[in-house]
C-alpha cells in the first residue's frame, strides 16, 4: 500500500441536527493518501449522514471540511468542482436506469468534464475493465446483477479520477453471493493506492483492507485505530459489545478471513 | 341511400382539407404545449418557490377554464385589446398550446417525482448542476414514464380541436355544419366528420404506441412482461 503524509481530506468537527435530533455532535478525522478508513458503527449513528456532509450533499450546521487544502464547505457555487473530487458510492447503486453501463460510466465525462465523446467512450471501457464488466457494456441497470450494478457505479465514481472515495454502505443491498465480487474491487482499488472512506458492516473486510477503523456510535467517533487494535483490544466497552454483536451476526468465518 | 353515399363522397375532398386545419392546429398546440410544459414541470420541481407559485397559479388558470371561454377571452379579448391581427387557426393553436402546457406540465411533473431521489443524489454527486441533472438525468426517464399520458392529451386536444368552430376556424366541424346546412343532409355528413375524428385518434395513439415501444428501456418503464 503506497502511502505518503499528504491529508486529501480533513473533516473537522461537524455538527448535523434534523429538526431537534443531533445526528452528527462533532467529527473529526482525516485521511491521508492512498489510505483507506473504515467506519463502522451501528445504525442510526450518524455514519451515512457524516459521508454526505463530506460532498455537501446534506450541508452541515456546523464544521469545515477540506480537500487537499481547499474548503469544501462554505463554496456554494465551486461545489460541483469538489464534487467530481470526491466520488461516491452508494448503497442502492442509483444507477441511471435509462443508460446502459458503458453511457453510465462516461456521462459524467462528456456533461460535467466536457470530454470529448470518443475520448471518453475510451475511458468508459477502461473503467468497466477495471471492474471486470467489458462485456456487459451495453447492458441496461435492470439487465445486471446487484453486484454488477455496484461495479458499473464504482466504474462511474473512477471515471472522474476523484482524489477520494466515499463508500456508503456498498455491500449492504446485495445478496450475499454477490458481495465478494464487490468488496474485490474495493480491495484491488485499495491497493492501486486509492483513498477511501468506507462505512460498511463487513467486518473481515474491515480487518483485511483498512489503515484505520473508525467506531461511531450517537453521532461521535468513539474509538478509532488499527484494525488490530479495534478488533482485538478496543479500548471502549461499547466497541467491545458492537463487534461481537456484528461478529455473532455475520459469523466467525467471515471475521477471520 | 346512394343519395346520402354521393353527398358524402361530394363533401369529402372539403371535409379532409378541413382535417388538415385540424392536423395542424393539434400539432401546432400539442408542439407549444410541450415547448412550454417541460420547462415549466422542471421549474416546478427543481426551482424555488416563487417559480413555482407562478407556474401553480397558471396550471390553475388554464385547466380553471371551459376551452370555449379561453378561445373567446383571448381572440375577441385579449388578442383584440392588444390589436394583435391574428388568424384564427394562429389564435387557436395558442390558446390550445397555452392550455396543454398546463396539462402537460403535470404530466411530465408526476412522472419526474415519480422517479426515485437516488438518481438526483447521483447526477449531483458526479459533479452534475441541479439544471443539468435535471435535463440529461431525470428528464430522458420522466418523458418515457409520460409517454401513455401524453397520448390521453393528443386524444383530448383532438377532440377539443372541434371548439374552434366557435372562431370560425374552417377545421372539420366548421366545414361539416356549412355543408350539412347547404345540402339538408346533417346524417351522413356529421357521420362521416365523427369518423374522420375515430380514424385521428386511433392513427394518433396507435404512433404513440409505437414511439412507446421504441424508446423504451429493457426491464424499465412502465410495461413490463410476465407480472400476473
Amino acid at each position: 500500500m503506497q502511502k505518503d503524509n499528504t491529508i486529501v481530506l480533513r473533516v473537522e468537527d461537524i455538527y448535523k441536527n434534523y429538526g431537534n435530533v443531533e445526528v452528527l455532535k462533532g467529527v473529526s478525522f482525516e485521511i491521508k493518501k492512498g489510505e483507506t478508513k473504515v467506519i463502522i458503527g451501528p445504525s442510526g449513528s450518524g455514519k451515512s449522514t457524516l459521508l454526505r456532509c463530506i460532498n455537501q450533499l446534506t450541508i452541515p450546521d456546523k464544521g469545515r471540511i477540506w480537500l487537499e487544502n481547499q474548503e469544501v464547505t462554505h463554496t456554494k457555487k465551486n461545489i460541483n468542482q469538489f464534487r467530481q473530487k470526491i466520488g461516491m458510492v452508494f448503497q442502492d447503486f442509483n444507477l441511471f436506469d435509462h443508460l446502459n453501463a458503458l453511457r453510465n460510466v462516461e456521462i459524467g465525462l462528456i456533461k460535467v468534464r466536457g470530454m470529448g465523446k470518443d475520448e471518453a467512450r475510451q475511458k468508459a471501457i477502461e473503467e468497466l475493465k477495471q471492474v471486470g464488466l467489458e462485456e456487459q457494456a451495453n447492458l441496461y441497470p435492470a439487465q445486471l446483477s446487484g453486484g454488477q450494478k455496484q461495479r458499473v457505479s464504482i466504474a462511474r465514481t473512477l471515471a472522474m479520477d476523484p482524489s477520494v472515495i466515499l463508500f456508503d454502505e456498498p455491500t449492504s443491498a446485495l445478496d450475499p453471493e454477490l458481495i465478494g465480487e464487490v468488496l474485490e474491487v474495493i480491495k484491488k482499488l485499495a491497493l492501486n493506492g486509492m483513498t477511501m472512506a468506507v462505512v460498511t458492516h463487513e467486518m473481515g473486510f474491515a480487518r483485511s483492507v483498512a489503515n484505520e477503523v473508525i467506531f461511531m456510535e450517537d453521532g461521535k467517533i468513539i474509538d478509532q485505530g488499527s484494525p488490530r487494535k479495534l478488533f482485538t483490544n478496543p479500548e471502549h466497552a461499547r466497541t467491545r459489545k458492537f463487534l461481537s454483536k456484528i461478529t455473532e451476526l455475520y459469523g466467525r468465518s467471515a471475521e477471520k478471513k | 341511400m346512394a343519395e346520402n353515399l354521393l353527398s358524402i363522397y361530394e363533401a369529402l375532398p372539403y371535409l379532409l382539407r378541413g382535417s388538415l386545419v385540424t392536423i395542424g392546429l393539434v400539432g401546432g398546440a400539442l408542439a407549444l404545449g410541450l415547448t412550454l410544459g417541460i420547462p415549466m414541470a422542471i421549474g416546478q420541481v427543481y426551482g424555488n418557490k416563487y417559480s413555482a407559485g407562478l407556474i401553480s397559479f397558471y396550471v390553475w388558470f388554464f385547466r380553471g377554464l371551459p376551452v370555449l371561454v379561453l378561445l373567446f377571452l383571448f381572440y375577441f379579448g385579449l388578442f383584440t385589446v392588444l390589436s394583435l391581427d391574428l388568424s384564427a387557426f394562429t389564435a387557436g393553436i395558442l390558446v390550445l398550446g397555452l392550455r396543454s402546457a398546463a396539462y402537460q406540465s403535470q404530466i411530465f411533473r408526476g412522472a419526474m417525482q415519480s422517479i426515485g431521489e437516488g438518481q438526483m443524489l447521483a447526477a449531483r454527486s458526479l459533479g452534475m448542476s441541479k439544471a443539468k441533472a435535471a435535463w440529461h438525468i431525470i428528464l430522458p426517464q420522466a418523458l418515457r414514464i409520460s409517454l401513455p399520458g401524453w397520448s390521453n392529451e393528443y386524444s383530448i386536444i383532438l377532440k377539443d380541436s372541434a371548439v374552434t368552430y366557435a372562431i370560425g376556424l374552417t377545421e372539420i366541424m366548421t366545414r361539416g355544419k356549412f355543408i350539412a346546412t347547404r345540402t339538408f343532409k346533417p346524417m351522413p355528413i356529421f357521420l362521416t366528420c365523427a369518423l374522420i375524428f375515430l380514424i385521428l385518434t386511433y392513427g394518433g395513439v396507435k404512433l404513440l404506441n409505437l414511439l412507446e415501444k421504441k424508446v423504451r428501456i429493457p426491464g424499465y418503464g412502465t410495461e413490463r412482461e410476465g407480472i400476473y
